[in-house]
């Protein structure tokens, strides 16, 4: 309130001046992630730091789907962060600090002060809820029920059967040629879903002009499809279609796993 | 597949179907009719014709709503909370609904999709023993992890006093593996708590598998 009637005192060049003030401030803030390199720990560093002062840690894994999700939504809310390494090769998911932060043993976890979110879903709920700018989830409910829907989808229906480690287990039973076989099965059901939940939206993106939540969980969905798994998305137009146009966003690139601090060259 | 009725929602659900018994416990919170559609999982029902014109992706459940149909339960859940306030799913504070997100994501994709008496062709090539270990590699592992999560959060359900989102993913996770894969629930003592307050409340034992009108008489899979 004090600040409107200070507002409202100032004439016509000092309002100018502030409004400038505060673009400029925002602009800033905006682009961080992108002019600024993100400060990096490899996990064990990361543990024996003091305090950050930076509001939000992410732990990641540069080749994670699930990690890539969240630093794509991250990028376009503008929320800088601290990256904190955890080496999944190296099986640092296993080290007794990082069971602390996560039991579960997987990446990607956020911190936001004292609270610790794991989970790449749960995750992009909170970061729509606590910071609203450029809204992942669009006020429409038709819309806003796709994203959800095509989100959830990708994290529980695909994504989870092509983890490593449960590929490793049906290579180990059955065998690599089944292995194959089973990673494709379950990538190619679930695209065929998501072909026809998203067959009634045109646009450049998922689910319009704006890039929201659906978006963020299928970029790095098809990416790993396509570069690790082989999968032609010729069979899935839509959702090729969909993903060059995020290929080409700032805030995807950024995100991607060889831009990442901990990215194997 | 049954006639349509003037119910406004139907839910094609399977009775065994874990993610169906999370959104029949939802519908009942809320005190919401619906006509109940039965798809026989077994049976490959969600590949016919009548299904897949109502709801192309072939996953149960699926909600239909007027013209809207929502699969995915986490996705139906969300449309329910949204479209129907009353008994609300989540709570206000921010830090409570993230651990209530977590706890349904633990089960959503980490536990219950690595089930794999869900995937047919499994059972057919592998064998009901191989399935078995997995399963419950995955339950002890998602289970310990719950445990952590709801340890400081838990009242007399799993994040408070009241049921949130957070106990409709657990119940049918805790009530299949006891039930499928003889998970002992004494090494995870809050779950088993919790499981014993959702056996006194009238929604969660009215959307159990066995009370479904697609159970089988006895109740056995």
């Amino acid at each position: 309130m004090a600040s409107v009637t200070i507002f409202r005192k100032l004439n016509r060049f000092q309002k100018r001046t502030f409004s400038f003030k505060t673009i400029e401030a925002r602009w800033t803030e905006m682009t961080s992630p992108y002019t600024q390199k993100p400060s990096v720990r490899n996990f064990s560093e990361g543990v024996a730091a003091a305090e950050s002062s930076s509001n939000l840690i992410l732990y990641s894994f540069w080749q994670s789907s699930c990690s890539w999700r969240v630093r794509f939504a991250l990028n376009l809310k503008g929320l800088p962060y601290e990256y904190r390494a955890v080496n999944l090769s190296k099986g640092e998911q296993h080290t007794p600090e990082f069971e602390k932060i996560n039991p579960l043993r997987y990446v990607p976890v956020l911190v936001d002060g004292d609270v610790i979110i794991s989970d790449s879903y749960a995750i992009s709920l909170f970061l729509e809820e606590k910071y609203p700018q450029r809204p992942l989830l669009p006020t429409d409910p038709r819309r806003r029920t796709v994203n959800l829907q095509v989100a959830s989808i990708i994290s529980s229906s695909i994504q989870p059967l092509h983890m490593l480690s449960v590929l490793k287990h049906i290579e180990d039973r059955f065998g690599a040629e089944e292995r194959l076989l089973w990673a494709h099965t379950y990538m190619e059901k679930g695209f065929l879903a998501l072909e026809k939940v998203l067959e009634d939206f045109d646009g450049r993106y998922a689910t319009g002009e704006e890039v929201y939540m659906a978006d963020v969980f299928l970029a790095p969905q098809v990416a790993m499809a396509t570069e690790r798994f082989k999968i032609d998305m010729s069979k899935f137009p839509r959702l090729g279609r969909i993903y060059e146009s995020l290929k080409t966003l700032p805030e995807f690139q950024a995100a991607s796993p060889q831009r990442q601090p901990d990215a194997v060259h | 597949m049954a006639e349509v009725d003037k119910k406004k929602l139907k839910l094609y659900s399977f009775w065994i179907s874990s993610c169906s018994f999370r959104v029949r416990i939802a519908l009942n919170l809320k005190a919401l009719q619906y006509q109940y559609i039965p798809v026989d999982l077994f049976k490959g029902e969600q590949l016919t014709p009548e299904f897949t014109e109502v709801n192309p992706t072939e996953y149960v459940p699926a909600l239909v709503d007027g013209d809207v149909v929502v699969s995915d339960s986490l996705a139906i859940l969300m449309y329910l909370e949204d479209k129907y306030p009353q008994h609300p799913l989540l709570p206000s504070n921010l830090h409570k609904r993230a651990i209530n997100y977590q706890a349904a994501n633990i089960v959503s994709s980490s536990i219950q999709p690595l089930q794999l008496f869900g995937h047919k062709s499994v059972k057919e090539k592998f064998g009901t023993h191989e399935e078995l270990s997995f399963n419950r590699y995955h339950i002890g592992k998602g289970f310990e992890a719950l445990e952590k999560l709801l340890k400081d959060h838990a009242g007399r359900y799993a994040t408070g006093d009241e049921v949130f989102l957070a106990d409709l993913f657990l119940a049918p996770q805790i009530y299949s593996a006891i039930k499928w894969c003889n998970v002992d629930m004494v090494q995870f003592p809050l779950l088993a708590r919790l499981n014993d307050a959702y056996k006194g409340l009238p929604s969660f034992q009215d959307a159990m598998p066995e009370k479904q009108p697609d159970a089988p008489p006895s109740g056995a899979s």
